[in-house]
């Protein structure tokens, strides 16, 4: 019990001062999720409204497809990843194995299958009326879709939320493809794991309460903007 | 320009099996306001929609022929869209203020500094209190008259309205109908309305279809139509004793 309590101290006192230790991991851990999280934007969301959209045959196997992808294990992302990315593998010659692009790469395939999802979900939740109405004021199909991603912002802000929830906190596939190198491809997670195997739960401890923060604040993020609708009668 | 503004050709729409609407051959003429009157599911607003380019029709031909070569919802221009402006029977807002609302067809365009412009269309339909009010607080009647507005704003050459009026009290469908003559009268544009009301039919409209089956039994010009129908269902209809 001591332990812990002393563990819990030092853990505050290491985020307080802004521990150099401590900062570096969170900003590469950030630098890492953030990079995948806009990639994952970048692509997630136009393709979760224009599945939404679009009437194709073969559209149901890709919802499958997608919400199957919703739930892969990071861990074995993380060895496909490897794979792909190692000495012998196809993408071997990129030499990206055990650095930084790895480990976006890794976050991007875990948190795309989730944005897309959510985003489809969230443009089919919009009033079906609502895109006929948009073409007959003049709407191009882009102007439409802009606007039913608008109507869902709600819905699409909740999936970046949790695309970003599911990145920050996964540790198996940034461990395989990261390789945990101290001052290159540590992050939060993968450092809590190291500390707390040689028994140095300060650090790990501090390192858990960013995490804790970070993802607070993002929750904060989508209350405070869930919170900007009108007050019905 | 002469000749019809829209041409409709064996003119089929089905929905799977069903077949909703069938038209051997109908014409509307440039800067007439024409209504469709029949009972409900009949076809009206299928045809609307085709009317307005949304939908491509089954079999058949639909063409619109504004200034230039006549043109098919495959074939259209954006202009050629732009130029058309539709209000749906329920109409959905977006998730914004009524002013906003009003302005998104504007700002498609391109068009700025037009507060002008939507100002005077909220005040043709008595909605510029409301201006800053969000969508979502409208109650249905002025919700129908912001869709309006949002159509007005686009000072569009062809208005196709679909049950304009339809949920709303006396004072309010009267409100509507006096901006829907202002723009026919102004703009000189073609006018296309869906009613069930035959007394907005009989006030508003220069020629009436009626649509039975999602098949015109007779079209005609107003008096003709109302006085003196040439289709004894046309009849039937008109006295109320059509039951669907």
């Amino acid at each position: 019990m001591t332990t812990l309590i002393n563990a819990l101290f030092e853990a505050v006192r290491l985020v307080i001062t802004l521990d150099p230790a401590v900062v570096e991991i969170a900003l590469r851990s950030l630098q890492v999720s953030l990079g995948a999280l806009l990639i994952s934007a970048l692509i997630g969301v136009p393709a979760g409204a224009w599945l939404a959209l679009i009437r194709l045959p073969g559209k149901r196997l890709a919802t499958a497809l997608i919400y199957t992808g919703m739930g892969l294990p990071p861990v074995v992302v993380g060895l496909i990843v490897y794979l792909l990315l190692s000495r012998s593998g196809p993408l071997g010659g990129l030499g990206w194995l055990f650095t930084i692009p790895a480990m976006v790469l890794a976050q991007v395939i875990i948190a795309l299958p989730l944005i897309t999802g959510v985003t489809m979900s969230a443009v089919l939740a919009v009033d079906p009326a609502l895109r006929p109405q948009l073409r007959a004021l003049g709407a191009t199909p882009a102007q439409a879709t802009r606007a039913l991603l608008v109507e869902a912002r709600s819905g699409v802000i909740v999936g970046l939320v949790a695309g970003f929830g599911s990145i920050i906190s996964e540790v198996g596939a940034v461990m395989l493809v990261g390789g945990n190198i101290a001052g290159r491809t540590r992050v939060m997670t993968t450092a809590i794991v190291l500390e707390t195997r040689q028994g140095r739960f300060e650090l790990a401890l501090a390192l858990g309460m960013v995490l804790l923060a970070l993802a607070f604040a993002s929750n904060l993020l989508v209350v405070l903007l869930q919170g900007r609708q009108p007050n019905l009668p | 320009m002469s000749g019809p503004l829209y041409s409709l050709t064996a003119v089929e729409m089905s929905y799977g099996a069903r077949t909703v609407l069938r038209i051997p051959d109908l014409a509307i003429r440039r800067g007439e306001v024409f209504a469709l009157v029949g009972p409900s599911g009949c076809g009206k607003s299928t045809l609307l929609r085709l009317l307005a380019l949304l939908e491509t029709p089954t079999a058949g031909r639909v063409q619109l022929t504004l200034n230039g070569a006549p043109v098919t919802a495959r074939s259209a221009s954006l202009e050629d869209r732009r130029a058309i402006a539709m209000v749906f029977q329920t109409p959905v807002l977006l998730s914004r203020s009524v002013y906003s609302n009003v302005a998104y067809g504007l700002r498609l365009r391109g068009e700025q500094d037009s507060a002008a412009r939507i100002e005077a269309a909220l005040r043709q339909v008595s909605l510029l209190p409301l201006a800053g009010a969000h969508a979502r607080t409208l109650s249905g009647g002025e919700a129908q008259r912001a869709a309006l507005a949002r159509a007005l704003v686009l000072e569009p050459s062809v208005l196709l309205l679909d049950e304009p009026t339809a949920n709303l009290d006396p004072a309010n469908g009267r409100l509507i109908e006096d901006a829907i003559r202002a723009h026919h009268d102004r703009r000189g544009a073609t006018v296309l309305i869906a009613t069930h009301n035959l007394f907005q039919a009989r006030r508003l409209a220069d020629r009436v279809l009626l649509l039975l089956d999602g098949q015109p039994v007779e079209v005609g010009p107003t008096e003709q139509f109302f006085n003196a129908p040439q289709d004894p269902r046309t009849a039937t209809f008109l006295s109320g004793d059509l039951i669907y």
